[in-house]
């Protein structure tokens, strides 16, 4: 298959234009003992053969709609997502354009991401929005940049709790690992009975940002006002990590007085797809806007007099910095913003309010049944959303293969990142679980030798 | 006050509209967590569908994308994106897997993965893969990591310069940057390579490596590349590709044979993933055999070799000295990497040699046509890419103006003002996908605009005077940083 729409006559009459005799004479400036190498690769596949290949590929995964009851979450949600919103990413317009530096014929994307940050404005209350990030993990590492930029770089501590998803403070780590910084908190031997703010005595006149999780990892609900309040009190900036759907439903990082609150947006119409891309979300207040790393849309006017968007605040980025830039970031996730941000319109207020509910109460349905079997109980007695850590009688990977063998992916292991939860399984319910799904986890469960 | 041509989602709003709504509740109810922990108020919008559709269709009018023409954005390598590419990533057995599955539950997505990482080794030339990256930036600072760890790995704590020819792009030195190498700047020579004798200079044991983008952004190819790559070599340091114009190089040459340490590949450039607007990219990472045990965790690969009757077992495994995690999961698998997955498949060996020679006659085709009307400073066989001055002599005419009056000619402007060295730069990039009219049209549109610049000025200076919206004061977004909207007043508060 070829998508080259040159014919033979054609490409005759280019060559003779150039002034070379055969495609292969444009590359005499390539080392000849390296030229045109041999490549080994399957032949090419026409269309319909590669469909069915691609197709045969997929059928060979055992997939959470078709095949398998979901309770898996851990930073990546099965969410209902409506038909509109891959109509509208369908859009040529949309997905094949580039990156909106000519804002006299990139108004579509511009407007777009302008409604996003504005969605995300609201929903987090912080003032400012950027036009996203890779994921929620690099969010959070761009969080550490911010408060290292805020701080010149004279204070050298973060405070991480260890109930911030593993992979984002792993991810928080390779990415600071050049800045010479101490980050401190996320010691894994979690006590259970042990407030999740107990990392608070860590910080000190060298912290430059305490980082939260909320509902945090084991799906807890915990109102940080007051760790909020004292790490201000020390001169650090606070980051909040929140998941979107809670934030529908609780109480905003914003009111708690977080100065950074970022996360993952995949909740907000992107498909579980394996794990990417998803969309990272960060939110700030107006006194960070440039130390703030990302793409900003801003409104402005055209020379016809009519409201219009345009990239702003570019000083801060890599093409014109360089070397001095905030980030290197070039790109933003601006297809999956706008799927977000067709996600948030097309649901409106009260459908995502009745997401949230139904995860809630589906969670708690959950909990309370299988509280009811020998053995398994909740491990934490905070409120919580739409997560929560089961405590078993074995260990979660042996809970887990049982349960997969009866068609059920069972929740988080934890025993892998915290060595005392190793009889724990971190399980997530959503709207797309019914209370037979649930009953039947139950039944599975009460079955368990 | 400004005229609203669209009004926001904010403005369309109505209260009490239902778009989309859920079905009731199957369990039993249980109490909301206490007040104190509920928020007061969720001021977003409410609208039916039908005013969510009508809107999104009608600023998507306001777009211009590889589907409505001619994209020559140089060094962005906007080529047609194959539909069937759209179908694929969109198969329930990608979109619906989580990334924690166990690895027994997800075998497709792995084979997947472990190919294209294989495919992508056999056509660049490296050891070892990783897809992790994000996107081309976000593959630089991998690389950049992999540079620092392995000279710190050696003990080797003084090398901290990174050498960037003046063609780079912006986000070379900003990577380096990030781990806080200070920069040193290569000057290019006359014919558009990296300035041997410069480079020489600036090699010492204090060098970390260089980050070079071949062919350069000039659109040429480097023709001492065995020579750069030897000097960086000699004292120690790395060879960093920007793979940004692989397009160029498919079947052509493997930079992993020229000697390269690392390279970063832009799916969303050379293998027809499409850009979305703005993202998401992707940008697997290429390294040579030193490099292998740096690579970010974890890596795709055979965990319990396959016989007569069982296929192999695909999974997870960390590199020995991995620079760690640098992202969340597993890279930008369905957007990016069935795409990308796809498209080679469908290409081949020779499918993909195609593309990177018509990608270079398409750009010399147009570099011929346009040599007796525009300056071009470094005028010699280009490969996927050229780059042309956007001015004339005795005229007031800038490359920003001929961008804007190419929208009139309803094409998509070059990149301009890029790279630095040129003055008034307009960097073009046709693409293989372009066929011999279009190309012909384009060059022709240059041409009359290259003619207006002298008979009617203003004309250039106005423009874009056809498109639904012309220039915009970008001063005035950067002063009053509106960077936001809300529902109007009197939206109704949570009970």
């Amino acid at each position: 298959m070829t998508y080259i729409p040159i014919s033979p006559n054609e490409r005759d009459a280019m060559l003779k234009t150039v002034g070379v005799k055969s495609l292969d004479a444009l590359f005499d400036a390539v080392p000849q003992k390296h030229r045109f190498p041999e490549l080994d690769l399957p032949p090419a596949l026409t269309e319909m053969e590669a469909a069915s290949l691609l197709s045969e590929m997929a059928n060979t995964n055992e997939n959470v709609r078709e095949h398998l009851i979901s309770f898996l979450g851990a930073g990546a949600y099965n969410h209902y997502i409506p038909s509109v919103v891959d109509h509208i990413l369908r859009r040529g317009e949309f997905y094949t354009a580039y990156t909106p530096y000519q804002p006299e014929i990139s108004q579509g994307t511009l407007q777009a991401i302008f409604e996003y940050q504005s969605l995300m404005t609201n929903l987090t209350g912080m003032e400012v929005s950027n036009a996203s990030h890779y994921d929620g993990a690099t969010a959070t590492a761009e969080a550490v940049s911010l408060a290292f930029a805020q701080f010149r770089g004279k204070r050298k501590k973060v405070v991480m709790s260890p109930a911030v998803h593993p992979q984002y403070r792993e991810v928080v780590r390779t990415y600071t690992q050049g800045m010479g910084l101490e980050e401190v908190g996320d010691d894994v031997s979690i006590d259970p009975e042990v407030e999740p703010d107990a990392m608070m005595s860590l910080v000190d006149e060298n912290t430059m940002l305490v980082v939260v999780q909320y509902p945090d990892f084991f799906g807890r609900i915990y109102d940080y006002t007051k760790l909020v309040e004292d790490a201000h009190a020390k001169g650090s900036l606070v980051c909040i990590v929140a998941n979107p759907t809670a934030m529908v439903m609780l109480k905003t990082p914003a009111e708690m007085g977080a100065d950074v609150v970022v996360g993952e947006a995949q909740p907000f119409g992107i498909p579980l797809w394996y794990g990417g891309p998803y969309l990272g979300f960060f939110t700030t207040k107006k006194s960070y806007v440039h130390k703030m790393a990302g793409r900003l849309i801003g409104e402005t006017v055209d020379n016809r007099g009519q409201r219009s968007y345009v990239l702003t605040l570019t000083a801060r980025e890599q093409h014109i910095k360089r070397e001095r830039a905030t980030s290197n970031i070039c790109s933003n996730q601006g297809l999956l913003a706008l799927a977000a941000a067709v996600y948030m319109s097309t649901l409106g207020k009260t459908g995502l309010q009745q997401v949230a509910n139904l995860c809630y109460q589906k969670a708690h349905y959950a909990a309370t049944e299988l509280s009811k079997i020998d053995g398994f109980g909740l491990c934490f007695s905070d409120p919580f959303f739409h997560e929560f850590v089961l405590c078993c009688p074995k260990s979660g990977s042996e809970v887990n293969e049982y349960l997969l063998d009866h068609g059920i992916l069972g929740g988080y292991d934890l025993g892998k990142d915290y060595p005392s939860l190793e009889n724990h399984i971190l399980m997530a319910f959503t709207e797309m679980n019914s209370k037979q799904e649930i009953d039947t986890l139950v039944e599975v469960l009460k079955e368990m030798e | 006050m400004a005229t609203i041509v669209e009004p926001t989602i904010f403005e369309l709003s109505s209260p009490g509209r239902l778009g989309v709504t859920m079905p009731a509740s199957d369990v039993p109810t249980t109490a909301l967590p206490p007040k104190n922990l509920l928020r007061s108020e969720l001021p977003l919008p409410e609208l039916a569908e039908v005013d969510v559709v009508r809107h999104y269709t009608k600023l998507s009018k306001f777009n211009y994308g590889v589907d409505d023409g001619f994209y020559p954005l140089g060094s962005c390598t906007m080529k047609y994106n194959p539909k069937i590419n759209e179908d694929t990533c969109r198969l329930p057995g990608f979109l619906y897997t989580h990334p924690l599955q166990p690895i027994e539950t997800v075998q497709g997505n792995l084979v997947l993965m472990y190919e294209l990482q294989e495919w992508l080794k056999e056509i660049t030339g490296f050891e070892g893969m990783t897809l992790q990256p994000a996107a081309g930036a976000h593959g630089e600072f991998t690389g950049v990591l992999m540079m620092a760890a392995y000279h710190k790995s050696r003990g080797d704590a003084k090398r901290t310069k990174m050498l960037i020819p003046d063609a780079a792009h912006g986000t070379n030195p900003a990577s380096a940057g990030m781990l806080g190498f200070s920069v040193v700047t290569i000057p290019s020579d006359a014919r558009g390579n990296v300035d041997l004798k410069a480079l020489e200079a600036a090699c010492d044991d204090t060098v970390v490596g260089m980050m070079l983008t071949n062919p350069n952004t000039l659109g040429m190819f480097d023709e001492h590349i065995e020579e750069v790559i030897a000097l960086v070599h000699k004292c120690g340091g790395l060879m960093y590709g920007d793979g940004a114009n692989l397009n160029a190089l498919l079947g052509i040459v493997r930079p992993g044979d020229l000697g390269f340490d690392v390279m970063h590949i832009n799916l969303h450039k050379t293998f027809s993933v499409p850009h979305g607007g703005g993202g998401p990219g992707s940008g697997p990472v290429g390294v040579s055999e030193r490099l292998l045990d740096f690579l970010p965790s974890p890596l795709v690969d055979i965990i319990e070799d396959g016989d007569d009757e069982m296929e192999p077992l695909y999974g997870f495994v960390t590199p020995k000295k991995s620079i760690g995690r640098m992202k969340a999961f597993h890279g930008h698998f369905g957007g990016g990497l069935v795409r990308a997955y796809t498209y080679i498949s469908m290409h081949g060996p020779d499918g993909l040699k195609d593309i990177s020679q018509y990608a270079v006659l398409n750009a010399n085709y147009l570099q011929a046509k346009l040599r007796s009307t525009y300056t071009i400073p470094y005028d010699r066989i280009c490969m996927h890419e050229f780059v042309a001055e956007g001015q004339f002599a005795g005229s007031d005419v800038r490359a920003l103006d001929i961008a804007k009056r190419l929208m009139d000619y309803k094409f998509h402007p070059p990149t301009n003002y890029f790279p630095l060295i040129v003055h008034e730069a307009l960097m073009i990039e046709p693409t293989e996908t372009e066929n011999k009219d279009t190309l012909d049209r384009f060059a022709d549109a240059l041409i009359k605009i290259a003619e207006e610049a002298k008979t009617q000025p203003e004309l250039l200076h106005n423009a874009p005077l056809t498109t639904p919206f012309g220039r915009m004061d970008e001063v005035k977004a950067a002063r009053e940083l509106v960077l936001c909207c809300w529902l109007p007043e009197n939206y109704e508060t949570l009970t």
